[in-house]
């Protein structure tokens, strides 16, 4: 299982967290054709190497954010920071950080 | 009843003050606390102690460690016990399994007979047609499966499961993993040592006065440092991403088992040499064992495995069991030297091994065969962490992938024989300096960053020594014991044209048993190669999957933590005759008795219900109606304050969420009502809009 680190709790278990996708641009609903609105529903980019992704820390502090991963190693990086956090013990940010907007 | 026992030996784990009586197939059987059921039932003369899965052909002990795959037994209502691991307790009701009518004489034997309709892949090709006598194909071969007999009736067992953090995480207890727990424990780590038995120690257990007292003298050390927990009679199944490791402990008092999750700094690897059995015509004979079963017998048991044996060794374990069956008083009537190309051609015997051909053709009357003829390297753990082991053809087994403690795997190092041959003084320094090390890692001294290898300092190099290339003999035999696959139907499958270790796997269901390729797996791939004329390194492996062990299912899913929630006012409904109804993790009333009439009521009349469990979500500031007009389907700019509205709720996809009543408190405040099951999930979906 990787860790995952909550830039408000810490490094935790993935399993306190749910996926809440790519962050991919949300199209305006009153304006998408309905193509437009069903490819950012459905389809993805199936990347290999590093996507920005937003977590929910589910079984936490209840926030979203968003994380850097790369999905060949699993390896993670604040998006902030531009920094590799491979599992390493790391405490957590002092001051929570603006939270992470919608998409 | 003839007693094996002999007199005390050195470094035997049984207790001669502590006896106990115990039930095999209905008769009273003598053990000594400390004695496993096998070696009980061997101590007593016993040879025969299973059946095989598809041929039923009388099965004896072969490997004398958990793995056995003869030695699978009954206890009670627990099917599928290791006998040759499990303790033998006061009172334990012990049977065979799938044997019928008794052990000793067993009808299904006549498998055997009919052995030339079972080929490789027999269920591909018979009793498939014609298709609507199925039923009766199934019910019938269901009577020929193997395993145990389960009940409904069995209490369900206490589980229980727990998480650990050590820095350093120590697979295997023998010399090298205590000596790699002791170095990093002194290097200021917390430790988790791992072992698989029921003692630590690994091989030094039923060696030598001079490995007695090297395995007193680390047991010591390893009780010396506090920053170590030790576990044993538990296994490591499984290593994770970030290494989480899974480890499953046995042998607890009022517990069945425990799974422990651990998050590991560091992961050494100490799973030590697994031998390999050897196949040839007879091979499966009780009676014929490997020489690691026989020292153990011999030396923690005190049990003489024969009276009179043959040994072919092929390397120094042969050659102390022969010096070890020599002083228990079996009469060693040969020692084969494969090392000079002595070879075995066939052993004979029914129900129990009789004598044994020699390649030269001269046949020597015995009742123990004991073969040493080299080592599986167990990489699972390695493996599972990305390593990818490769075939010496100088030490006759599998080694560890160069990247193994470096870059991605710089939190994953082994030691001991697993990585490498040395004197007990080498091998115990390589764990040492490696232990320190991990210890080094874990501590966040060095930098195991993922960028780059990663240097293992001070660690000295070990080297792998040379050991013959030893799978089968000159006859055919079982490759897989477990799964009764033997190198015919191997050959049988690559005639077929199922050449590839992994389609030949399934074909056959070599290493597809209990022992998952354990004991088989280089057979196979050794057998596989010489068939399709390629070298064992272009055959490959099949895939090592967890878990390592065999866990149950109730380790796996422990002990239930999920909360229930009652409303203040459930004696009130209980008072008043609620059904309950189970919506999330509330426990709700349904209806009081009458639910048409109370339905008829809401409608005509009046109802009153009582919605504590209902999710609330208090919603204040400027900017609350923009985030119900995205969350609901309908309009909410324009709700006065005291109205209240219902409301639908959709996902972006159009599909329905949930709904609920919300009102407006106040100019700036709000109160959203959601459905008891589904709040957590409107709390997520709101807060993904803020």
């Amino acid at each position: 299982m990787i860790l995952l680190t909550c830039p408000w709790c810490g490094q935790r278990n993935s399993s306190e967290f749910s996926y809440a996708g790519n962050v991919a641009g949300r199209p305006d609903p009153d304006q998408a054709t309905p193509r437009e609105w069903r490819d950012y529903l459905y389809l993805r980019d199936n990347t290999h190497g590093w996507v920005t992704e937003r977590w929910y820390h589910r079984a936490g502090c209840r926030q979203f954010f968003v994380v850097e991963r790369d999905t060949v190693t699993d390896q993670t990086r604040d998006p902030r920071a531009g920094t590799v956090s491979l599992n390493a013990a790391e405490p957590p940010t002092a001051e929570p950080p603006a939270n992470q907007g919608a998409p | 009843m003839t007693t094996s026992r002999l007199g005390p030996q050195p470094g035997e784990v049984i207790d001669r003050n502590a006896p106990l009586t115990f039930r095999w197939n209905g008769r009273a059987f003598p053990a000594c606390q400390g004695d496993t059921i096998i070696s009980a039932l061997a101590a007593a003369g016993e040879r025969v102690f299973s059946r095989s899965f598809k041929y039923h052909r009388p099965r004896g002990l072969l490997t004398g460690s958990y793995l056995d795959p003869g030695c699978t037994v009954q206890v009670g209502d627990e099917p599928n016990v290791r006998g040759a691991h499990r303790l033998v307790a006061e009172g334990m009701n012990v049977r065979s399994q799938n044997t019928w009518p008794s052990l000793r004489f067993d009808v299904k034997a006549a498998n055997q007979l009919a052995g030339a309709f079972l080929p490789a892949g027999f269920y591909y090709k018979t009793f498939i047609r014609p298709q609507r006598l199925w039923p009766a194909y199934s019910s019938v071969l269901r009577r020929f499966s193997s395993g145990g007999v389960t009940s409904a009736d069995s209490p369900h067992g206490y589980y229980d499961k727990r998480y650990a953090h050590p820095d350093v995480l120590v697979a295997g207890g023998g010399p090298a993993g205590m000596a790699a727990a002791v170095a990093a424990a002194r290097a200021g780590a917390r430790v988790l040592l791992v072992e698989e038995e029921h003692q630590l120690g690994g091989h030094l257990r039923w060696g030598s006065d001079t490995e007695l007292a090297a395995l007193r003298s680390l047991v010591a050390e390893v009780a010396d440092c506090g920053s170590i927990e030790v576990l044993t009679d538990s296994v490591v199944i499984g290593r994770y991403d970030g290494n989480w490791v899974a480890v499953v402990q046995r042998g607890l008092t009022g517990v069945a088992e425990r799974l422990v999750k651990a998050r590991a700094g560091v992961l050494v690897v100490a799973a030590g040499l697994i031998e390999r059995p050897y196949v040839f015509a007879g091979n499966d004979l009780p009676g014929v064992m490997l020489s690691t079963a026989a020292r153990r017998l011999v030396n923690l048991y005190a049990v003489r495995p024969g009276a009179r044996a043959v040994v072919l060794s092929a390397n120094a374990s042969g050659d102390a069991a022969a010096a070890d069956l020599a002083r228990a008083g079996v009469d060693v009537a040969h020692v084969a030297d494969a090392r000079r190309g002595e070879d075995i051609l066939r052993a004979h015997g029914r129900g129990g091994l009789r004598g044994v051909e020699l390649a030269g053709g001269r046949r020597i009357d015995c009742d123990l065969l004991v073969t040493a003829t080299g080592w599986t390297a167990p990489m699972t753990l390695l493996t599972m962490a990305g390593d990818r082991p490769v075939y010496s053809s100088r030490a006759a087994r599998f080694v560890p992938g160069a990247g193994l403690g470096s870059g991605p795997l710089a939190d994953v190092l082994a030691v001991g024989g697993i990585a490498g041959d040395g004197s007990l003084d080498e091998l115990v320094a390589h764990a040492s300096a490696t232990g320190a090390e991990a210890a080094r890692r874990a501590l966040g001294g060095g930098s195991a960053g993922p960028a780059g290898a990663v240097p293992v300092l001070g660690v000295p190099a070990l080297g792998v020594a040379e050991h013959p290339e030893l799978f089968h003999g000159g006859t055919h035999g079982f490759v897989d014991f477990c799964e009764d696959v033997s190198s015919k139907d191997l050959r049988t499958a690559v005639q077929e044209g199922y050449d590839s270790a992994e389609l030949a796997k399934r074909y056959t269901t070599a290493t597809m048993g209990p022992t998952q390729g354990k004991l088989e797996a280089v057979n196979v791939i050794a057998i596989l190669a010489e068939l399709t004329g390629r070298t064992i390194a272009e055959t490959g492996t099949t895939t090592w999957r967890p878990p390592y062990a065999p866990v149950t299912l109730g380790a796996l899913a422990g002990r239930v933590f999920e909360p229930v929630r009652y409303s203040p006012m459930q004696p009130w409904h209980e008072a008043h005759g609620a059904r309950p109804l189970v919506a999330g993790a509330w426990i709700r009333p349904d209806h009081y008795g009458d639910p048409e009439g109370e339905a008829r009521r809401v409608r005509s009349a009046v109802g009153l219900i009582d919605v504590t469990p209902i999710g609330k979500l208090d919603l204040r500031g400027p900017d609350v109606p923009k985030l119900l007009n995205l969350l609901y389907v309908n309009k909410w700019s324009q709700l006065g304050v005291g109205r209240v509205r219902y409301g639908v709720m959709c996902a972006e996809d159009g599909v329905v969420l949930d709904d609920g009543v919300t009102g407006r408190l106040g100019e700036q405040h709000y109160l959203m009502s959601t459905t008891s099951s589904g709040a957590e999930a409107v709390a997520q979906w709101a807060e993904n809009w803020l």
